[in-house]
């Protein structure tokens, strides 16, 4: 049985327009890394996010790509300035076809 | 010095190490005019990893926290759900990860939060068993320890359970493993030293579940547990064994009136 | 040149290791070439105008939080093109690469890394002009207290 991928996704509000606000996105993933050994002694093979993506009304204003030096459970951080309100989508792509997609309202007053 | 005679100053040396190390110390939570000296392992944290805790948009374990309060109202097969009997965001249970363990009537033994929530789960929502460290039931051990967060850990003054709580404190000032080494002797005396660059905590259960970063996921404390006595080379207990239960009681008698943290980070 | 010394205490009284680290600034030749081919300019990035917060010492080296902090207005005209940062030591020189514009507002990012030994890292920008800025951090890795199975 398939268990949903978990995120934990922070835009602040209220927010007024020329503000600069912080957005947090987090994503349960294990990262790994590719170097781990497993019990008996192979390498468990890699398994990362290697893009996270943050579009507003379809405009791209943030992108990672993402190394397996980045911690399990990544978590991002920018900034984004408050013009007007729209929808912000979160996605983020990785090894073995991995996508997951999340929406948040930018409420902008 | 005659050599029968420094042979017995050397044996009596060699005792009185001996019984200084076996008879142990006594708890060391309060200093003699009543000072608590106990203090969370959050304490002896770096500022980054502090922050980190500290912030619900930042902790990984909220992950954990998120998904059990999902899962607090969804409805298993028939229609039943945790809302359903103990209330919506749990309500009329809040303070559960204060209170447990209890004494279990049923069983006769000590019952833990995640035993009682993984019983609870089979029991009324038909679900199956999961264990402390199963993923749901680390995510709503999660919610229910946020729920709590602030409250004191209770003292557990059921007297069935004094007999737990003593064999708790005796495995805890027992030397075990190759490295035969005691909890106490780490986590009471020596707390706040460093061993091998980290600093020792006293440690207490308070921010359990907790998010590790060796683990880099959230485990509960019988994981944690489990990793200390493999730690000194010891064979571990298994979850439900009758000393995993003792150690459980007597570490939360140990913190009882320290405050709930909620999901802790921890190295 | 000065040389910084470490010394790592091994539990157990097993003995002194003592490591002799190159200057600061001075970084392995693999890494230097891995931000030259990133930053793709012909000189060297120069040092300034960002900033690493990270902790000189971190207890666990899975996850270290940072952050990359650069100076600069994000307008049109000068803003932050790319943040990158890069490690000496770990097993792969890249930890992670983002992509910035005007929209921002204000050049900072924060994550998560992973270290696997005690090392530098170093945070680079890439601004609007073609300049390319760093900040070298050198950071200190201690191990877990008890090594689980």
């Amino acid at each position: 049985m398939a268990t949903a991928v978990r995120t934990l996704i922070h835009v602040p509000r209220p927010v007024r327009q020329g503000d600069i606000v912080e957005i947090r996105a987090t994503i349960a993933h294990v990262m790994e890394t590719g170097h781990r050994p497993d019990a008996e002694g192979r390498r468990v093979p890699r398994d990362i996010v290697t893009r996270f993506e943050c579009q507003l009304d379809g405009t791209l204003v943030f992108a990672a790509d993402v190394y397996p030096a980045v911690a399990a459970n990544p978590y991002f951080a920018f900034d984004l300035r408050a013009e007007r309100s729209g929808t912000l989508v979160f996605t983020w792509e990785g090894d073995r076809g991995f996508q997951h997609r999340e929406t948040a309202a930018f409420a902008v007053t | 010095m005659r050599r029968g005679g420094r042979a017995a100053a050397a044996a009596l040396a060699l005792l009185g190490a001996l019984a200084a190390c076996v008879a142990g110390s006594a708890p060391a939570s309060h200093t003699a005019n009543g000072a608590d000296t106990r203090r969370s392992g959050f304490e002896d944290m770096s500022r980054a990893l502090q922050a980190l805790q500290r912030d619900e948009t930042q902790n990984p374990g909220m992950l954990w926290v998120q998904e059990g309060e999902a899962l607090w109202a969804r409805r298993a097969g028939d229609g039943r759900s945790c809302a359903g009997c103990h209330g919506a965001e749990a309500a009329r249970v809040a303070n559960a990860s204060a209170r447990y363990p209890v004494f279990d009537v049923e069983t006769r033994r000590p019952l833990t939060l995640a035993g009682r929530i993984d019983r609870c789960r089979q029991r009324h929502l038909g679900l199956p068993g999961q264990g402390p460290d199963g993923d749901e039931v680390l995510a709503l051990s999660a919610w229910l320890a946020q729920r709590a967060r602030g409250l004191p850990i209770e003292a557990a003054d059921d007297a069935r359970l004094e007999p737990w709580r003593a064999r708790g404190e005796s495995l805890w000032r027992r030397r075990m493993g190759q490295l035969d080494l005691a909890c106490g002797l780490c986590h009471d005396e020596r707390a706040g030293e460093k061993l091998g660059g980290a600093v020792i905590p006293q440690g207490h259960p308070a921010g359990y579940p907790t998010y590790r970063l060796e683990w880099q996921t959230l485990g509960s404390l019988q994981r944690r547990i489990r990793g200390c006595i493999v730690g000194v080379r010891a064979e571990p207990f298994a979850p439900d064994a009758d000393e995993s239960l003792a150690l459980e009681v007597w570490l939360q008698r140990r913190a009882a009136g320290m405050r709930i943290e909620g999901v802790a980070v921890r190295p | 040149m000065t040389l910084r010394r470490r010394t790592l205490v091994l539990a157990g009284g097993a003995g002194l290791v003592l490591r002799v680290r190159p200057a600061h600034g001075a970084l392995a030749p693999a890494l230097d070439e891995a931000i030259r081919a990133w930053a793709g300019t012909a000189a060297a990035p120069r040092t300034g105008r960002v900033r690493l917060e990270i902790a000189p010492l971190v207890e666990n080296g899975n996850a270290v939080p940072i952050s990359v902090k650069v100076d600069s207005p994000m307008s049109t005209a000068d803003h932050v093109r790319e943040i990158a940062v890069f490690t000496e030591r770990n097993p792969q020189l890249d930890v992670a690469r983002f992509q910035l514009g005007p929209v921002n507002g204000r050049a900072e990012v924060a994550t998560r890394i992973r270290l696997a030994a005690s090392q530098n890292v170093v945070a680079l920008a890439r601004l609007s002009d073609g300049s390319v800025w760093q900040h070298t951090v050198d950071v200190l890795v201690t191990l877990a207290a008890c090594i689980e199975g």
